[in-house]
């Protein structure tokens, strides 16, 4: 194996993982927005108000992640309606594509941890709240969602490493990301295991990183627990 | 039924190369956990850092890597091992073992966590009662603590078995004709893009259901004769 095509393509290999970075980060962002009124929704007493956000995470955890892909990249653009709308010079994109795919799995998965959070909030502290009178928006807003921020922290963590790794179908969709950058220098140099190997030490880098960094953070937001740390169910 | 174009005896037929290579997965999977997580807990401090790395690079990296460094990665090790031999043609891995390989090393690797913890949880006394009863190591292991190892492993194995059965549809990109790749062929002849792919997702949905229905079989199956608190 010779390693000084690993050297010379580095640059165009970081230019993929910024875009990696990219997909990850804005669908983590979007998927958390969209998983929380998911989450509250899942709680809801009211049967049909439950049951849709339970068919929408059976579904998006139900199937893979590159069928979801191909669903809304080619899948979108069999309708003369998506193609005539004013949506489509977004879903023409496949960047775009890949955020709202990624976006929609990542809500499903989210959805349920923060579920599993909130409902791991001992009973005695809705009822001091309510004791205390305050209203139902205050008490998620005071107490149950940052209690919650902090007992969703390792499996959230989990879930940016999946979501990291799962973005590498991105290249699938002709996406220039850290795979499909890695894919094209192979198409050009025949040289597979330099380059994915190099690819591969990327991502795990940025894997150890990420995990550091929610290390130092679970640290802090539960700094009241002491040595103590809180364990979620993950998804496994 | 519809008739999808023609195209529904081609989608089974994938079901059950899909199905075909998660089970093989599973399989090596169960044993490289199996062996990842005795070197994990093993007292030798070398066999101990080789399932570390292990499970750190396997986890680490995207499944979509490890199947493309697999697939084209074999080839070249398998090329220089047949040099040594003096045969110098071309070897082709194909998509199907290299799937096998990369989706087995990925369970192997979170499974070994898996079986960890259960085997953590055996206590001390099991492995006492055994020695005095005059058990010899590999019987002790075969009949007193992997049936219990498996009690507990299994719903960690569960999840992980329907993580892998979402993982077979990568082994598509490089040529497994699975669900995904006749999905793709029956797309490209069809344009039906949407309708093809949403069969294709309700198709992992029905293994995904059935591999549930299965799992909680075996766990009842498992703790039979034994009464929870």
């Amino acid at each position: 194996m010779d390693f000084s095509v690993v050297v010379e393509y580095f640059p165009r290999l970081l230019e993929g993982t910024w875009v990696s970075l990219q997909l990850v980060l804005l669908s983590i962002v979007l998927g958390g927005v969209f998983a929380l009124p998911i989450a509250l929704a899942r709680i809801s007493p009211v049967a049909w108000i439950k049951a849709i956000p339970f068919a929408y995470i059976f579904f998006f955890r139900g199937t893979p992640l590159l069928v979801q892909i191909f669903l809304v990249y080619y899948g979108a653009s069999q309708f003369d309606a998506v193609r005539e709308s004013i949506f489509w010079p977004i879903l023409k994109e496949p960047f775009w594509c890949a955020i709202i795919a990624f976006t929609l799995n990542t809500s499903a998965y989210t959805a349920e941890i923060f579920r599993g959070a909130i409902q791991a909030i001992p009973q005695g502290e809705v009822e001091a709240c309510k004791v205390v009178g305050m209203s139902k928006v205050q008490m998620y807003r005071r107490v149950l969602l940052p209690r919650a921020f902090g007992i969703v922290l390792p499996a959230y963590g989990n879930e940016i490493i999946l979501m990291l790794k799962g973005s590498a179908l991105a290249s699938t969709i002709t996406i220039l990301d850290l795979t499909g950058m890695a894919r094209t220098i192979i198409a050009r140099t025949y040289t597979p295991m330099e380059i994915f190997l190099a690819a591969g030490g990327i991502y795990l880098i940025i894997s150890i990183v990420i995990i550091a960094i929610f290390r130092q953070i679970e640290l802090r937001q539960n700094r009241y627990l002491g040595t103590l740390s809180i364990k979620v169910p993950d998804k496994g | 039924m519809i008739d999808l174009h023609g195209f529904g005896g081609q989608l089974l037929q994938g079901a059950v190369i899909t199905l075909e290579l998660a089970l093989s997965s599973l399989f090596v999977g169960l044993i490289l956990g199996l062996l990842g997580a005795s070197a994990k807990l093993s007292t030798i401090k070398a066999i101990r850092w080789v399932a570390h790395t292990y499970t750190t690079i396997i986890r680490g990296i995207p499944e979509l890597l490890t199947v493309l460094i697999i697939y084209f990665g074999a080839t070249t090790v398998l090329m220089a091992i047949a040099g040594l031999f003096g045969y110098d043609e071309y070897i082709e891995v194909g998509a199907f073992a290299a799937g096998v390989t990369a989706l087995g090393l990925t369970f192997g690797a979170y499974a070994t966590e898996v079986f960890r913890g259960a085997l953590q949880s055996i206590p001390k006394g099991q492995h006492e009662a055994a020695t005095a009863l005059g058990m010899g190591t590999i019987r002790k292991f075969y009949r007193i603590i992997l049936p219990q190892v498996w009690r507990i492993a299994l719903p960690g194995l569960g999840n992980l078995f329907l993580v892998l059965l979402k993982d077979t549809a990568l082994v598509s990109v490089v040529g497994l004709e699975d669900i995904m790749r006749k999905a793709n062929i029956a797309v490209s002849s069809t344009k039906q893009a949407f309708l093809f792919y949403l069969v294709a997702a309700f198709m992992y949905l029905a293994l995904t259901i059935i591999s549930m229905v299965f799992v909680s079989y075996m766990e009842k199956r498992a703790s039979r004769g034994l009464t929870r608190g």
